[in-house]
């Protein structure tokens, strides 16, 4: 195994210039390099997101407000769904496959190196193409601004009759660009997985981590392709005299609305399978037991990638489909929360019996079980198409899918930025610090999103700049806000913890966690090349057979 | 102690749900609420959706205090030791276990769905019910009577529906230019008015009085005030209102100024008033607007006042409508004021 003799000299990287080291950056084809892109990237655009978020809130904070305008308002939430799903989440959870799945398989980058960066630019290009829109959106003849049809851009909203001006093909461009970022890269993933596992490590012997990633690449590839040909047909429609959106020719509404929930619900997937394989990562070092039953982890995984993808027109059940295919969508959607709670069951089962650590990590992963229960069973709410009439483009709506987002998706984040923060820079994170962010983040987290619901049942629709005082829906509102100002506080906690460890934290070593993959047994941060020599793996465990050889788990595999 | 807070949190908001829910003083009757059905529809939603909320419950129950049991049980003790728990890799039996029990459980949930979805939707057309086209227009309701010959606008009227007699209303849902929903959650599930594809839905309500809703489908800047009042009267007052919509205009002699600017100024491109060479359809029908409580789809009372505010400068109550700013001059807008006075 690897060995302090392989880290980098301090010395020689102290003598190069700023603008050398910058160079090596924009340049480079090394996948953690790529991988800690992908995730400042997100990072900054998490933050954007983040503002957009909270000039909506204040609008809403009270009745007949008038903190921004009605188009001010429509462009923030359209930006702040555009970017969340596709310029912070996506790129967050590909930075996080890049960095660590050719560490856990052993092998020393991606199997292609140029792709991937490729890959990135274009990503990170498609980002600042949908940000220009604010400077270029109404193209020469007058001030900018950013689109405003909502991130699911339904038609006709799209069309030029009612989004004149160029913001709307802004939108589409960044997606169409960052989409081909995104399929370059789940191709990566794919071959990467198959072709470049060390010796020993068979499919069946490979960490969790890397098998969720895979389905994940899988999913970026079915799901992507039919967003980025409507996109197409969106660009024919408004340049080439196309009808395929164009209601006042035509054309249907609701071909869009089916070509962009293809895509948008099995994305759902795709944001959220690289959380579980985040929590399935975690949630056994710190319980001390190797995950409960990982055959069936890795069977629903699989199922829960060809089940989602017959799940979507569950976003439609009240565009006026027959009772047939509302029933067909219904049943598919209480389906896919089979798998689903296997998940929740087999994480349970290997805390159960453990010696639980609550290390900052595992207070997120912890945090995640509670929530993403609660997302789950809103979502059989949901997906119950009768109560879905009554809830679905309402506050509940928003309230769930945050929950699956927020309280799922962004709390496992959070564990993998703790848990492997010392692998990445070599520096331990300040554990205070990062026990304040984890409680300031579930108060204001449960206080934004759990009475969030309320609003909706109470009959207040979502993507509205104002409301009527005396519907009920005042002091919710009140608290919401409030809610989302402590989670902001919280993010700032956040923030400062990676910045400041990464000068003043405690050297990790190693192995600081005391952990089993193969990631663990390089240096922190591990050299260009990761392993001075390739490993050989004879269970799902290397690095407990190295450290139990009285009691290695190939006895038992 | 561990996720106290949360708990905590969690159980207030619960709590106050409830009470937000189920509790809500009789003074608000209007405030729209799903759990508060007044009309067959939304009655088969609410028992429906009481079911589901038991079963997701229980899961809850069940659930939550497994993993507070497992991290209270198993968390490591203080003055721990170095040695690693025994090492468990799964189960079958457990594994098979809770596989087939959420099986079970989508079975049982998919049959009530799937009944509640076929009696909503596929219920048949009684001969004596009421007919309604409602098209959907940026930033406000028509809503057209084929049968009766009305067209009014933003205040739905409907008959009340004796269950010995039901007289349901059955609404043909279009849209005139982008998407939106039709939502009151007392009366029934929304149900989106989509370009070249009619919906339909329909309510029978079993109490006289006025139901609020509003446009539930994002349709473009002033989709926050696109209100929308269902007005469900007895047998006798729905009668009566439908014969006094059926007249034309009345053509009240004292206000021939304000009719000549109102035929003269443009407002005619856009608005019908029957009767007089008004026909205009981009914008409501007039024949009858004094008949109206609001204007502007609900956003403001029917007031002399605003009606000069919303001629003169619609954006100061609803920034991004489509009614242009006339700009008229003091004596044409009195004398329109006075005209639009008579549409009763």
């Amino acid at each position: 195994m690897a060995s302090d003799s392989i880290a980098i000299n301090p010395a020689d990287v102290a003598t190069r210039s700023v603008s050398e080291r910058l160079h090596d950056w924009v340049v480079t084809v090394d996948h953690k390099k790529l991988g800690i892109m992908y995730i400042v990237y997100a990072l900054i655009f998490l933050v954007i997101g983040g503002i957009e978020a909270t000039v909506m809130r204040i609008q809403l904070m009270r009745p007949h407000n008038d903190f921004v305008s009605p188009q001010v308002f429509n462009r923030m939430f359209t930006m702040h769904g555009t970017t969340m799903i596709f310029f912070v989440v996506i790129p967050v959870m590909f930075g996080f496959a890049n960095y660590l799945v050719p560490l856990m398989i052993g092998a020393r980058d991606m199997a292609f190196p140029r792709l991937n960066a490729f890959s990135f630019w274009l990503t990170a290009f498609g980002g600042l193409l949908l940000y220009f829109s604010f400077v270029g959106g109404s193209g020469l003849y007058g001030a900018g601004n950013a689109p405003d049809m909502g991130w699911w851009a339904y038609a006709p909203l799209t069309a030029r009759a009612f989004s004149p001006g160029h913001s709307a093909d802004y939108w589409t461009l960044a997606l169409l660009v960052s989409g081909f970022g995104s399929v370059g890269t789940a191709i990566n993933i794919i071959a990467t997985v198959i072709c470049m596992r060390c010796p020993g490590m068979t499919l069946s012997r490979m960490p969790l981590f890397a098998w969720l990633n895979l389905v994940m690449a899988f999913m970026v590839i079915l799901a992507i392709c039919p967003l980025t040909a409507a996109q197409v047909m969106l660009c024919v429609d408004r340049y080439l005299g196309g009808h395929f959106f164009d209601t006042q020719a035509g054309g249907s509404a609701v071909l869009w609305m089916h070509f962009f929930w293809i895509f948008g619900h099995p994305e759902v997937y795709v944001l959220v399978i690289p959380a579980f394989a985040f929590l399935s990562e975690i949630i056994p070092v710190f319980s001390r037991k190797p995950i409960f039953g990982y055959p069936v982890m890795v069977a629903a995984t699989v199922c829960i990638g060809f089940v989602s993808l017959s799940v979507w027109a569950h976003h439609m059940f009240t565009v006026g489909m027959n009772s047939y295919a509302n029933s067909f969508f219904a049943i598919t959607t209480f389906a896919v929360g089979v798998p689903t709670g296997i998940k929740i069951f087999n994480w349970l089962g290997t805390m159960w019996g453990g010696r639980i650590q609550f290390k900052v990590p595992m207070l997120f992963c912890i945090g995640f079980l509670f929530q993403f229960l609660i997302a789950g069973l809103t979502g059989i709410m949901l997906g119950t198409a009768p109560f879905n009439w009554q809830l679905s483009g309402s506050y509940f709506v928003v309230a769930h899918f945050h929950y699956v987002i927020v309280g799922g998706i962004l709390f496992a984040l959070f564990g993998a930025f703790y848990y492997w923060y010392p692998k990445i820079t070599g520096r331990m994170f300040n554990e205070t610090l990062g026990k304040l962010h984890f409680w300031l983040f579930v108060i204001g987290f449960h206080l934004t999103f759990d009475l969030m619901h309320i609003p909706g049942l109470l009959g207040m629709p979502r993507r509205i700049y104002t409301y009527e005082p005396g519907r009920g829906w005042d002091t919710l509102n009140f608290l919401v806000t409030i809610g989302a100002f402590v989670q902001g506080v919280a993010i700032l906690v956040f923030v400062a913890n990676l910045i400041i460890s990464c000068f003043q934290g405690a050297q990790a070593g190693n192995d600081p966690w005391d952990a089993w993959t193969l990631e663990w047994s390089t240096s922190s941060p591990p050299p260009a090349y990761n392993f001075a020599q390739i490993p050989v793996v004879e269970s799902r465990r290397p690095l407990w057979d190295i450290k139990h050889p009285e009691d290695p788990d190939w006895k038992y595999e | 102690m561990s996720k106290a807070a949360g708990i905590a949190v969690l159980l207030a908001g619960f709590l106050l749900a409830t009470r937000l829910c189920f509790g809500t003083p009789a003074a608000s009757s209007q405030t729209p609420n799903i759990f508060k059905p007044e009309s067959t529809p939304a009655d088969w939603i609410f028992h429906l959706s009481l079911f589901v909320l038991a079963i997701t419950g229980l899961i809850f129950l069940l659930v939550f205090s497994l993993i507070v049991y497992a991290i209270v049980k198993y968390r490591k003790r203080d003055g721990g030791e170095h040695s690693e728990p025994p090492q468990v890799y799964g189960s079958n039996q457990v594994e098979l276990a809770w596989t087939v029990i959420p099986v079970l459980i989508v079975l049982i949930l998919f049959l009530a769905t799937a009944r509640v979805i076929h009696s909503v939707q596929d219920a048949p057309q009684p001969p004596q019910s009421v007919q309604v086209t409602a098209i959907g227009h940026q930033f406000w309701w028509e809503f057209r009577y084929p049968t009766l010959g009305i067209v009014t606008a933003n205040e739905l009227h409907v008959p009340v529906s004796d269950p010995s007699h039901p007289t349901p209303t059955f609404l043909t849902l279009l849209s005139a230019d982008t998407d939106h929903s039709f939502w009151v959650p007392s009366l029934a599930g929304k149900t989106d008015l989509i370009p070249n594809h009619p919906n339909k839905m329909w309510i029978d309500p079993r109490e006289t009085g006025v139901y609020l809703g509003q446009c539930a489908q994002y349709c473009g800047v002033e989709h926050a005030k696109m209100l929308l009042r269902v007005y469900v009267d007895s047998q006798e007052q729905f009668e009566q209102w439908a014969k006094e919509q059926e007249a034309e205009a009345s053509s009240d002699s004292s206000a021939e100024a304000g009719r000549r600017v109102f035929e003269s100024t443009g407002c005619i491109n856009c608005h019908a008033v029957r009767g007089t060479v008004a026909d205009g359809r981009f914008g409501p029908d007039l024949t009858h607007l004094m008949s109206r409580d609001t204007i502007a789809a609900g956003i403001a009372p029917n007031t002399p006042e605003y009606l000069r505010k919303w001629i003169q400068d619609p954006d100061s109550i609803k920034e991004g409508s489509l009614m242009p700013a006339m700009k008229l001059n003091d004596d044409d807008l009195d004398a329109l004021i006075a005209y639009l006075g008579t549409l009763r």
